[in-house]
């Protein structure tokens, strides 16, 4: 339960609110390794812990990279830890998205907002195994075009044959070349074999409720669909209770659920 | 590429799916084939909505004038979308802008001549209306969806 120390070494903005943070352990301590869905509770000295998932390439063991959304007094303070400082860093905790099992499946990974951070590392683990999918297909939704995480490295995703990539914000300028509307959009307009995908969403839940409405419409099982619950929590260690959705605990049985597991206390505000 | 009649064309279009062939063909009869280049305006807000598209290929803005850093885009609309039901109600406006932002080949409907077809066989209105009222329904759903602004709301992944 006690964090380690890890040293700021690198900070970008991604957006008016976003940051990434790339840390190196300020201790002896072997650097971290973790699965792509997994999550860190980062401790801002004097200030609260907020669970932030890991947003790096589980393929390059250093730095730990983060993406954080300013929004309340915890994730601000990680927002403005510049290089040199020094943050508490306890885990990796929580489920893993299914890559091991992605072999032969047309791979579709569907995001909103900051929720492309915990599915980064899964995407590269992805583009990494590339030739064993069936396919790989990025649909990804935003407020609007400079609210999207990852800009530079969205443009490569563009031209990469690897990946077929759609992104659809709620609202842009006329110079905007991506699609405008919602995200289930996408789904409908995607060529898919439904028996032969696998999705793997994260963003709001309001989001996330629909497009798992949208690809079972499409044909597709409950039991292939996963998604990472980012329900607040506290302790990460199934001992405070906040994070609990019916009997299941966020930070045990997830961040990372199955669709099948969770749609029954999924959109309920409180549970 | 062998040229397909409006009638294959539309029955292939999820908005015309399944409909009776009888159906089909009185709409058919009143489209045309058209096309726009990328940049092309196809109608303006407030204009007279004498005509409805179905897009064969390509894609359509639906824009809003903006007071500063020129128009919004509200919705793009891709292949066998339906761009305009402002044809089927009184005062028959444009209430939004439509711009082609790629090369985009479409079917263009006359709604005067449809509406006239749908007032003198009320079947053919009824099948019309109600593949029309679930454009309207999605379109509403979408919009409610881009209204609750849900990447704008606190740690929302
Ligand atoms: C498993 C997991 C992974 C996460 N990964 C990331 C990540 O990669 N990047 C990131 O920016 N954030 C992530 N979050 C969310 C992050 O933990 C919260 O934003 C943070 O704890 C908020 O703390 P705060 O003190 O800054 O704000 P607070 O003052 O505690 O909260 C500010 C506002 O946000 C709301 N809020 C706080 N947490 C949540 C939540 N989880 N869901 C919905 N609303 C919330 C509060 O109700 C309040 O309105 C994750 C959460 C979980 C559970």
């Amino acid at each position: 339960m006690t964090p380690r120390p890890w040293r700021v070494t690198g900070r970008r903005r991604e957006t008016a609110d976003s940051w990434t943070l790339d840390l190196e352990p300020a201790d002896d301590g072997a650097p971290m390794s973790f699965l792509p869905g997994q999550f860190n509770m980062i401790y801002a000295f004097g200030i609260g812990e907020a669970p932030i998932s890991i947003s790096g390439d589980p393929g390059a063991d250093r730095p730990l990279v983060h993406t954080v959304r300013d929004v309340g007094a915890v994730s601000a303070a990680i927002c403005r830890a510049a290089p040199g400082e020094v943050l508490g860093v306890r885990g990796p905790y929580g489920s893993a998205w299914p890559v091991a099992a992605l072999g032969g499946r047309h791979v579709l990974i569907v995001a909103g907002g900051v929720g492309l951070a915990p599915l980064r590392p899964a995407l590269r683990a992805a583009l990494e195994r590339r030739r064993e999918l069936a396919g790989l297909t990025l649909l990804l939704g935003g407020r609007t075009p400079a609210d999207l995480l990852f800009r530079d490295e969205l443009e490569e995703l563009g031209a990469d044959p690897r990946l077929e990539l759609a992104i659809s914000v709620d609202s842009a300028g006329s110079g905007w070349r991506g699609h405008v509307g919602v995200v289930t959009t996408l789904i409908d307009d995607l060529d898919l074999d439904p028996a032969r995908a696998t999705a793997l969403l994260c963003g709001p839940e309001v989001m996330m409720r629909f497009a798992a409405q949208a690809l079972i419409g499409r044909g597709m099982d409950r039991g292939d669909i996963y998604l990472s619950m980012e329900r607040n929590m506290k302790c990460a260690v199934t001992q405070c209770g906040r994070c609990q959705l019916g009997p299941a605990f966020v930070c045990r049985e997830g961040a990372v659920m199955r669709y099948c597991d969770i749609e029954r206390v999924l959109g309920l505000r409180e549970v | 590429m062998p040229m397909r009649s409006i009638e294959q064309v539309l029955a292939e279009v999820e908005t015309f799916a399944g409909l009776e062939r009888r159906h089909l063909d009185r709409i058919a009869g009143c489209g045309h084939n058209c096309g726009f280049a990328a940049g092309e305006t196809i109608a303006r807000e407030g204009d007279r909505a004498d005509t409805f598209y179905v897009i064969r290929h390509g894609r359509v803005a639906l824009e809003t004038p903006a007071p500063a850093g020129g128009p919004l885009l509200i919705a793009t609309l891709g292949d066998g979308a339906v761009v305009g039901w402002s044809w089927l109600f009184p005062p028959y406006r444009w209430t939004f802008d439509a711009r082609a932002i790629e090369d985009t080949r479409a079917i263009a409907f006359d709604g005067a001549c449809l509406r006239g077809k749908c007032d003198s066989d009320h079947e053919l209105g009824y099948v019309l209306m109600q593949r029309f009222a679930e454009i309207i329904l999605d379109r509403l759903q979408a919009a409610r969806l881009q209204l609750l602004d849900v990447y704008g709301e606190p740690a929302a992944g």
